[in-house]
């Protein structure tokens, strides 16, 4: 069984709210660039995977020769490979010319079974890519799995929360299935790995995407207006006092 | 032409974000001057397609079959390909919920559609649509614009309001679906309906949170947060801290790698406000602060401070508002 699983290059949470507009206008954030930490949970989960059901890994990434660190650190984890898609020749391009440059990368890989990736990145938000990916494949997609139940006769059963409750699913592999943070707690690379995965040879092929060929364009790209209302600090002699007088607010405001 | 809008059932009937869309796709369509129409899918639709009616949709296309009793996303892609072909959309819509982004994307995809997820603001320019997305983790808003004739969104609960009901008008027509179970590759092999007691993160007007700042007591902690929360008819969330320490489950946690929620009221209890945390709830309309350090950031934040013990602090609040709430 063959495993792949999409991971992202975006940056460092801590770091995102100093992103600046200009800089994503024009395509060159200014930030420590980590593995998309959603995607964490995917490449955990393909780890897992290797031990319950003998499956091979490998980790695929859009971006360029410079930021395969996402890559490394899938690697590191323990993920089996890697391939990068370069995205140096890209421009103009939206997240479903992406997903057709990964979806040609999975079906270099030969035989996959399944593509794990997180349910989104935290720069782009779109958490489609993927569906993207299932569409241009033509497998199913499930989004948002919190559980692996099982891979048997073909098919995959895997849980996730949707609007009013929880479902169990089963599909056909191969399939694509987005992964939520409640499915594992992803390790943490180790001394070895890190090491292992620094040496490791990547093998880049060109995302091959047509100029402008998207069919969405990110304009009037801004920052979001800084809140302006001043705290009010609530005082008083007791608790009770500044209950009440809380309370006097929150009505006189009408949001209860 | 038409904006074509999904309305998503589940277990307890229709999922309310869909009435906000389709609230929104009146004025899209106005603006468009064409006509509004809703995609109802299901084994039964006749209920919300009578609501659907009430909420100013032109026309409601049923697509009924045995084989989408349940939501799959396969069969449901299908039927809802039928109804832009049926409806001739050029602009189509859902709500960003689990279902309703992997639906809409799907069929963007299938289409060869632009597509906007979760988009928090929607309108017409120059004949197209424009939506307004939250990147980078709400750290920077964009437009989207279009260069495709099927232009799709999804879109954040909450993001409008919801629309008065009205008059039933428009026709419900019914669209022959052809597909049997067989055709549907996925199954459904068990659902287990939710607590219809607990609010949800995304829906809920009010919401309570607690975070490391119940780490103390924290089982204490959080029943003095649900009880609050209880009082309001708001819904428990939780910052990474209090999540990732175990206090509560994941489905709480608001913020970054959590859900991103826009209330009336949100009431931080014990949350310091990493930037993480700010980012999924920074948007509410009046922000409650509760903290014992005065110096924490989630102050620069908040429309109301409170310092002082969250122990002796929430319960004093909870029976104040029992008392003004008559409960």
């Amino acid at each position: 069984m063959k495993v792949v699983v999409l991971v992202k290059q975006t940056p460092d949470t801590a770091e995102l709210p100093k992103v600046a507009a200009e800089d994503v206008r024009a395509g060159k954030v200014k930030a420590t660039m980590v593995i998309n930490p959603w995607d964490e949970y995917a490449a955990e989960e393909a780890i897992l995977l290797g031990d319950r059901f003998d499956a091979d890994s490998v980790a695929i990434s859009m971006g360029t020769p410079e930021s395969a660190d996402a890559l490394k650190h899938a690697l590191a984890m323990g993920v089996g490979a890697a391939a990068l898609v370069d995205s140096s020749d890209v421009s103009g391009g939206d997240l479903f010319t992406t997903a057709g440059a990964l979806a040609a990368a999975v079906q270099a890989q030969g035989d996959v079974d399944l593509v794990l990736t997180g349910k989104q990145s935290v720069d782009d938000n779109s958490g489609a890519v993927f569906a993207g990916v299932a569409a241009k494949l033509g497998w199913p997609l499930v989004s948002g799995v919190s559980k692996i139940v099982d891979i048997a006769d073909g098919r995959i059963s895997v849980e996730r929360l949707v609007e009013g409750g929880q479902e169990t699913l089963s599909v056909p592999l191969p399939a694509v299935v987005s992964v939520g943070k409640e499915i594992n707690d992803p390790r943490y690379p180790s001394f070895m790995g890190i090491r292992k995965a620094g040496k490791a040879n990547i093998p880049a092929t060109p995302a091959g995407i047509a100029a402008n060929s998207g069919k969405t364009q990110w304009t009037n790209i801004r920052k979001p207006e800084e809140r302006k209302s001043k705290c009010t600090m609530i005082d008083g002699a007791s608790a009770q006092e500044k209950a009440a007088k809380l309370a006097d607010a929150l009505i006189a405001d009408k949001v209860i | 032409m038409s904006v074509l809008v999904w309305i998503e059932q589940s277990q307890s009937g229709v999922v309310a974000n869909s009435w906000e869309v389709l609230g929104q796709g009146r004025k899209l369509a106005d603006a468009l001057g064409t006509s509004l129409a809703a995609a109802l899918i299901g084994s039964d639709t006749s209920a919300a397609a009578e609501e659907a009616r009430t909420y100013g949709a032109d026309s409601v296309l049923t697509l009924t079959s045995p084989a989408l009793a349940q939501y799959r996303l396969s069969g449901y892609a299908a039927a809802l390909k039928q109804a832009v072909a049926e409806s001739g959309a050029t602009v189509l819509l859902a709500a960003a919920t689990t279902r309703g982004r992997e639906l809409t994307a799907m069929l963007a995809a299938e289409l060869d559609a632009g597509l906007a997820p979760d988009a928090i603001d929607l309108r017409i320019e120059n004949g197209s649509l424009v939506a307004v997305r939250s990147v980078y983790s709400n750290n920077i808003l964009t437009d989207v614009t279009f260069s495709s004739p099927l232009q799709v969104a999804s879109v954040r609960p909450r993001s409008f309001p919801m629309p008065e009901a009205g008059a039933a008008s428009g026709e419900v027509k019914a669209v022959a679906v052809t597909m049997s179970d067989g055709d549907i590759k996925e199954q459904v092999v068990a659902m287990k309906s939710a607590d219809n007691s607990e609010v949800s993160l995304t829906d809920a007007s009010k919401i309570v949170s607690g975070g490391r700042g119940v780490s103390q007591d924290p089982e204490k902690g959080f029943v003095l947060v649900t009880e609050l929360a209880a009082t309001l008819g708001a819904a428990v969330g939780a910052s990474r801290a209090a999540v990732d320490a175990g206090y509560v489950p994941y489905k709480h946690q608001v913020g970054q790698t959590g859900k991103t929620v826009k209330p009336d009221l949100y009431i931080a209890a014990g949350i310091s406000g990493a930037i993480q945390h700010l980012a999924g709830m920074g948007s509410s309309k009046v922000i409650v602060a509760i903290n014992k350090d005065a110096e924490a950031p989630i102050f620069e934040r908040a429309t109301y401070g409170i310092v002082g013990d969250l122990y002796e602090v929430l319960p004093a609040l909870t029976s104040e508002l029992k008392k003004r709430l008559g409960k």
